[in-house]
């Protein structure tokens, strides 16, 4: 049973978008402020810091997951994907990306890194999910630009190429 | 908005677990899906010395059956129980309200009984279970009890959970026959607080209705089969009974026409249910 001192560092390892990560936390480290902070990855957002704005959403283990509700030593040996790694290559977007550029659907960016990983995790888990599934996902961000309505076009948009195949953007 | 420095145990088993809570004397918190104690953490309203982390724990994420109905163990997930298969025929009660718990994304990571032993006055979860009649399995190195969820929930965020206790489980009673059920929540947005929420069980003999969000505890009432005005009073009377309190979300006026409303909504819907 190790027992980490409030003081001190432990090593912490995870694998992030594939690639195996290493960094040091105190117990209280958040998980947000460890990908941004010591792993540079700061494509995922801290908006609220209690779980209400989304901001943060990552993907833990194949499932959605608030980095800010999360302590970096909680992640240790876990499997986590960021919105750095939603992009199939560098220069080139993913599929619900390209929408969210299409639509519209980000004005200032802030909530976007959250909302892409909510939605890219629906269509894995859900390739069908209808628009209410959709809306009841994007219920759990907060966006202070768009009025979500380009968010949710942009949605249905991409859903619909990514069942069809046609990933052309 | 970053939590107080603190201790933290990755327990490999119950008995670790047990330990540290006993040694530590009240000043140990309980982690596992963390959607509670983490906003309590880092708005430091909990400042625990030592976080014992159980997500490490084998086998403490099952649905069971028992007894006294669906067992609850301490690692389920919220999402885990709403995809339960025949949830809607055996726990209608919880298939309607679980969807209110929080969002898509915390119900990934949030737990039963995490939202049990958090005892948010608004919080969903607790209000089910004093609807249903359901009853909390606590352990410590001292043995195990069983606390009815009535006498559970002692005031806000407080509980009848000693220090060195954990919930082991929370057990939710099956749906009985001819009997009806039915949940209504208003919050400003899905996945807001509850400014009030009702739960009803309504048979061909009696009503009960429970109310969470305007007192401390989730409250329950069993009535009669009370109709039109009569039932109209007794939701009224029920209203003032309650401690309403006014805060940014809600006055108290708004909170008792909410269970005035919500109240006679959910026992109608209940009783449609038992024809």
């Amino acid at each position: 049973m190790p027992r980490l001192s409030r003081d001190e560092t432990t090593p912490v390892r995870f694998t992030l978008n594939g690639a195996p990560v290493s960094g040091r936390a105190e117990p209280r480290r958040l998980l947000s402020d460890f990908l941004r902070n010591e792993c540079g990855a700061t494509g995922t957002h801290v908006g609220c810091e209690h779980g209400v704005c989304g901001a943060c959403t990552i993907r833990i283990g194949g499932t959605m997951a608030r980095s800010c509700l999360t302590l970096a030593v909680q992640a240790e040996g876990a499997t986590i994907e960021t919105v750095e790694g939603l992009a199939p290559q560098p220069g080139r977007l993913s599929v619900l990306q390209e929408a969210f550029r299409r639509h519209h659907a980000l004005q200032c960016g802030f909530c976007t890194a959250g909302i892409l990983m909510s939605l890219d995790t629906l269509f894995l888990d859900e390739p069908d999910a209808g628009e209410v599934r959709i809306r009841d996902v994007l219920g759990g961000h907060l966006c202070r630009c768009t009025g979500y309505e380009p968010i949710v076009q942009a949605a249905i948009d991409a859903q619909s190429r990514l069942r069809s195949g046609n990933t052309d953007v | 908005m970053k939590p107080a420095p603190f201790d933290y145990v990755r327990a490999e088993s119950l008995d670790e677990v047990l330990d540290v809570l006993a040694a530590e004397q009240g000043e140990a918190r309980i982690l596992a899906g963390g959607q509670s104690l983490l906003p309590m953490l880092s708005m430091r309203l909990a400042r625990p010395r030592v976080v014992i982390d159980v997500g490490r724990i084998r086998g403490l994420d099952a649905v069971e059956t028992a007894k006294d109905g669906l067992v609850a163990t301490a690692g389920l997930r919220q999402a885990t129980l709403l995809a339960h298969p025949g949830l809607e025929r055996t726990h209608p009660l919880l298939a309607a309200a679980l969807p209110w718990v929080g969002h898509v994304q915390t119900r990934a990571r949030g737990t039963i009984c995490g939202s049990v032993a958090h005892a948010d006055p608004s919080a969903e979860l607790p209000l089910c279970l004093v609807a249903l009649g359901g009853s909390v399995r606590l352990i410590s190195k001292r043995g195990r009890r069983r606390v009815e969820a009535r006498d559970f929930f002692t005031g806000l965020m407080s509980t009848g959970r000693r220090e060195d206790e954990m919930i082991e489980a929370v057990s939710f009673p099956e749906a009985k026959r001819e009997t009806g059920y039915a949940f209504r929540e208003f919050g400003r947005r899905h996945g807001d607080f509850a400014i009030a929420s009702v739960a009803a069980v309504v048979t061909t003999k009696t009503i009960e209705i429970s109310v969470g969000g305007v007192d401390d505890v989730p409250a329950r009432r069993a009535w009669p089969r009370l109709e039109g005005s009569a039932l109209d009073d007794a939701l009224n009377a029920l209203a003032w009974e309650l401690d309403a309190r006014d805060d940014i979300h809600a006055d108290q006026r708004l909170r008792r026409d909410l269970v005035r409303s919500l109240g006679r909504i959910a026992i109608t819907e209940a009783s449609q249910c038992l024809v």
